[in-house]
């Protein structure tokens, strides 16, 4: 299959939506999709899935392409790409899910998998206590593709390693580092996707991200330290690789990796916090984004991701943050990781509050969970890593808004007596309620009558969530934003990958406890 | 597929071939589960996957190319991709030649019932589960998840080499209504008839009984029982972090002052003994390790002395040492007691059934930290004594290694994707360095 340039149509607009999925499909111009077979395969699983006893089904025919590079040093350890193509459908058989995938795309195997998801959903039925309710949407028939400006796939290997190389040399220049490491993923997610709504979307998405690791060891000493790029995949083409951004972080790395063998050990106890947005990015994913998961909440994710300290009834009463913290969940936002058209439910995509003015107001959700909590529409988290795996609720891209007063980062620094800074991701962990975290970073700065003053070493900071944000009394404002992210978090079983951008500005929280990490063994 | 069908892509593969050395690996399988959450099923499904990845090299330019569809077209357009790259690519001044045939193992890792079970099968595990939850007035949650897989290694030095596994798990976590108990348990095995789902259930299900309404007990240090699940957890990552370079190159636990590691030190109490064995029978791995090196038994500690650790193909020659595959699977020499009897031997202590969301704190101590999960209980007097909320903790499994008091027989546990026999174990001066409010 060769893939075109596609146009972006329109197909529902929004004030269509009211209308009658039938009214709707009949309006709208089937766009061109890049492969004629797509609609006609879809048809034959749907058909079959309907014949079979199905009331509902859907066909997602998906292909992934990614390529892997990896360097170290003067060394280029792995060039890979990768391909996978095949198909999943999903059925509701007598209200109990089934779902069935192979890589065969033909029309004989198509149907014979669509059979196989009914099978499957016949069985299960005697253990379904409440049959499963969808959701109404619209009817689409649209085409999306994520913006890029270059195709990273055009760009030649060459370029690509010598960009890694020339990091690693520059890296190397300084000469107490040890060794540094490279490299660069680049993801597509190409997917057709139909249901029985009269749905048939086609979309392109695209995500990137290039890192290095750079690591200085004491010879004297036998110790070692490493400082990681504080660059963050984005939903963009090769147009994010700014090399004048990654060479000077590279030397500031070297430069920071050794300087962390003699920079002080904290002291534990209470500290004041800056949270730089390559810190913060990741502790508004673990604490706020997994919590607002409504299938969390209600139970589903029991046996391995945990439920969540956000239950159902808390939704509009719990005030998690400080009244300056409002966090919204979108998959629209420019460049974001989960950014797409449509989601794994065929639900055109929005974004919400999570939390407003320090309430908890809103929740994740998909179709078949929304009427759980009396919500008339899903809110289009569904989605799947794969053609073989089962869709289900996913994290959005979740951000804290800036701050509606001006203040720059050195205004924050200037205007704090004793904090420390913390930069980068580090090590993270949280309970299986987000409750309790715990969160490490890339460096650590000591922060005294406004100004930084030095270096510090074995940091972890620990909190209570709803501590944790009510304890937030400054965000920086808009000109500092910054998109973090995270090219793949797990959940569900089998586990699963998501990818999912977090935006924020510097922001400082109160009497955070901190660890020393430093240990003897 | 078959060791013929595979064998016969492989040599199709090669045929299309121009480059230098080509390295050729096949992985495929099918997998059905069942997913329950609040009482119901949630999810079920069912797929058929396959894998196919080239490796083409001139010269030591090396490119690699994975696919999943394997006609005829695709598969000799897959080594051109392949080749493209690997010409593209700069000289990889650590590469190595193919390995010619190896000798491999006899692995059994197969059972037809378990590549047979099906979707009724793994639905009355889940049905039993949910019956038995509701009886007790519990809410429970679960998964399980059947089904058989293949490998196939070949390469352009006529290296052939394949094999098939079955895997069945099922674990579950049942929930008291008002929230203030959990219980977890899960088991893994080759074969669908040693799994006994109901006694997983029914131990869940009475972790979550007697785990409701806990109390707090103060962080600090404290004398351990870790189920064999929990010990798993703490040690899953060992295996990973035993490589000689990295120790060599000064960037691991493993590591020595100028460019020494740890073989040959004795860093733990002599009972600790920790290998892998690829044909044990009730914890078998795969046939070979990376490069089609052929796995073997490798004692990593004996002893409490670090014995060995993993050489790659490149690291062993530049070193003049013997090339060590990565471990297959983890094996820890456990005691003789029972769970029980640690329990009776402890006069104040906690006991932990599992633990959760675990990440490197400092990797040159091996700190870790995470926080317990689905049953933590108090003891006192030889006895549980009652229910209690959970901890972080911040540990490194060199001390639990290092403060191991007393073990019970090793039983299989499922670590990711290979089988591990471990342990419960009595540890003294455990950190737990904050309390969680999670249930």
């Amino acid at each position: 299959m060769k893939r075109r340039d596609f146009i972006k149509i329109t197909a529902a607009s929004s004030a269509a939506i009211m209308l009658p999925n039938a009214l709707i499909a009949r309006q709208q111009s089937t766009p061109s999709f890049s492969d004629p077979d797509f609609k006609k395969l879809a048809d034959e699983a749907l058909n079959t899935a309907r014949m079979s006893g199905a009331s509902y089904a859907d066909i997602r025919i998906n292909r992934y392409h990614n390529q892997s590079i990896s360097t170290r040093e003067k060394r280029v350890m792995n060039i890979s790409n990768n391909e996978n193509y095949g198909f999943g459908i999903r059925v509701l058989v007598a209200g109990t899910w089934g779902f069935a995938a192979s890589h065969i795309v033909t029309k004989d195997e198509v149907a014979r998998i669509a059979k196989n998801a009914v099978a499957i959903a016949k069985a299960n039925k005697v253990i379904q206590k409440e049959p499963v309710q969808l959701a109404p949407v619209p009817a689409y028939q649209d085409i999306w593709k994520t913006p890029i400006k270059i195709n990273p796939f055009d760009v030649s290997i060459a370029d690509k390693v010598g960009l890694l190389l020339r990091l690693n040399e520059e890296a190397l220049k300084n000469k107490s580092v040890s060794f540094c490491s490279s490299s660069m993923q680049i993801a597509n997610e190409h997917k057709f996707f139909a249901s029985t709504d009269d749905s048939y979307i086609e979309q392109d998405l695209y995500r990137m991200l290039p890192s290095f690791t750079v690591t200085s060891v004491n010879k004297e000493t036998g110790k070692f330290e490493t400082r990681n790029s504080l660059t963050e995949p984005v939903g963009k083409g090769y147009e994010c690789v700014d090399e004048k951004f990654l060479m000077d972080d590279v030397r500031l790395a070297a430069d920071e990796a050794v300087m962390k063998h003699t920079a002080s050990s904290v002291t534990a106890g209470k500290h004041d916090l800056i949270l730089h947005p390559t810190n913060l990015w990741l502790t508004i994913h673990e604490s706020i984004g997994h919590p607002t998961e409504l299938d969390r909440a209600l139970g589903y994710e029991a046996n391995y991701a945990g439920t969540s300290f956000m239950t159902v009834d808390k939704l509009g009463k719990l005030k998690v943050g400080s009244d300056i913290v409002n966090i919204m969940a979108d998959k629209t936002q420019r460049d974001g990781l989960a950014t797409c058209g449509y989601d794994d439910d065929g639900v055109k995509t929005k974004e919400w509050h999570l939390v407003k003015n320090g309430l908890f107001v809103g929740y994740q959700t998909i179709r078949d969970q929304a009427h759980l909590i009396g919500e008339k529409e899903s809110s289009g988290c569904c989605y799947a890593d794969s053609w073989s795996s089962i869709p289900f609720q996913r994290m959005p891209n979740v951000s804290l808004q800036p701050g509606k007063n001006k203040l720059s980062l050195n205004d924050l620094i200037a205007d704090t007596e004793d904090a420390i800074m913390i930069k980068g991701r580090g090590s993270w962990s949280i309970d299986h309620q987000r409750y309790n975290f715990q969160f490490g970073g890339q460096t650590f700065w000591e922060i005294k009558k406004g100004k930084v003053t030095q270096m510090l070493r074995d940091v972890a900071y620990q909190a209570n969530t709803v501590e944790f944000w009510n304890s937030c009394d400054a965000i920086c404002s808009e000109e500092e934003y910054y998109l973090g992210g995270s090219f793949g978090d797990g959940k569900g079983e089998p586990g699963q990958s998501n990818s999912v951008s977090h935006g924020c500005c510097p922001a400082r929280f109160r009497q955070v406890n901190v660890l020393n990490t430093g240990r003897k063994v | 597929m078959t060791q013929d069908q595979a064998k016969q892509i492989v040599d199709k593969i090669l045929s299309h071939a121009t480059a230098d050395d080509v390295r050729v690996s096949i992985n495929g399988g099918s997998s059905s589960n069942v997913r329950f959450a609040r009482n119901t099923v949630t999810t079920s499904g069912s797929a058929q996957e396959v894998s196919i990845g080239i490796t083409a090299t001139f010269g030591k330019k090396n490119g690699s190319y994975s696919f999943n569809q394997f006609d005829d077209k695709t598969l000799a357009e897959a080594v051109k991709k392949a080749e493209e790259l690997a010409k593209l690519a700069p000289e990889d001044n650590e590469y190595m030649p193919p390995l010619e045939q190896q000798t491999y193992p006899t692995v059994n890792a197969y059972a037809k019932a378990t590549a047979d079970a099906s979707p009724d099968f793994r639905a009355n595990i889940a049905k039993e589960c949910i019956k038995l939850a509701m009886q007790k007035s519990l809410v429970c949650a679960g998964f399980v998840e059947s089904g058989d897989n293949f490998s196939m290694f070949g390469n352009s030095k006529g290296l052939r080499a394949y094999h098939t596994s079955t895997d069945i798990s099922y674990s579950t976590t049942a929930r008291t209504q008002d929230g203030t108990g959990s219980g977890w348990a899960g088991g893994g095995h080759t074969d669908v008839a040693q799994l006994d789902g109901s006694a997983l259930s029914n131990r869940a299900i009475e972790k979550a009984i007697a785990s409701a309404n806990p109390t707090e007990v103060a962080p600090g240090k404290y004398t351990v029982i870790l189920e064999p699940e929990a010990v798993s957890n703490l040690l899953g990552g060992i295996g990973f972090r035993m490589d000689a370079r990295s120790a060599d190159e000064g960037r691991s636990f493993f590591s020595e002052i100028g460019g020494k590691n740890k073989i040959g030190q004795q860093v733990f109490p002599e009972f600790v003994n920790i290998m892998s064995d690829p044909t044990h029978p009730d914890a078998p791995g795969s046939r070979w390790s990376e490069d089609g090196m052929p796995s073997r038994k490798i004692n990593w500690i004996e002893k409490g002395i670090v014995k060995n650790l993993r050489y790659s193909r490149y690291w062993a020659q530049k070193q003049g040492k013997e090339a060590i595959p990565g471990p297959s699977n983890l094996i820890m020499e456990g005691g003789t007691a029972t769970l029980d009897d640690l329990i009776a031997s402890t006069d104040k202590g906690i006991l932990v059934t599992r633990f959760w969301y675990i990440r490197d704190v400092d990797p040159k101590s091996m700190l870790l930290t995470g926080l317990t999960r689905d049953g933590t209980f108090w003891i006192e007097n030889g006895k549980i004594a009652r229910s209690i909320k959970n901890f972080r903790f911040n540990e490194s499994p060199v001390a639990m290694l290092k403060n191991i008091e007393m073990m019970s027989k090793s039983v299989r546990m499922q670590g990711g994707s290979s089988a591990n026999l471990i342990p419960a174990l009595k540890v003294k001066e455990f950190t737990f360095s904050s309390l969680s409010d999670a249930v």
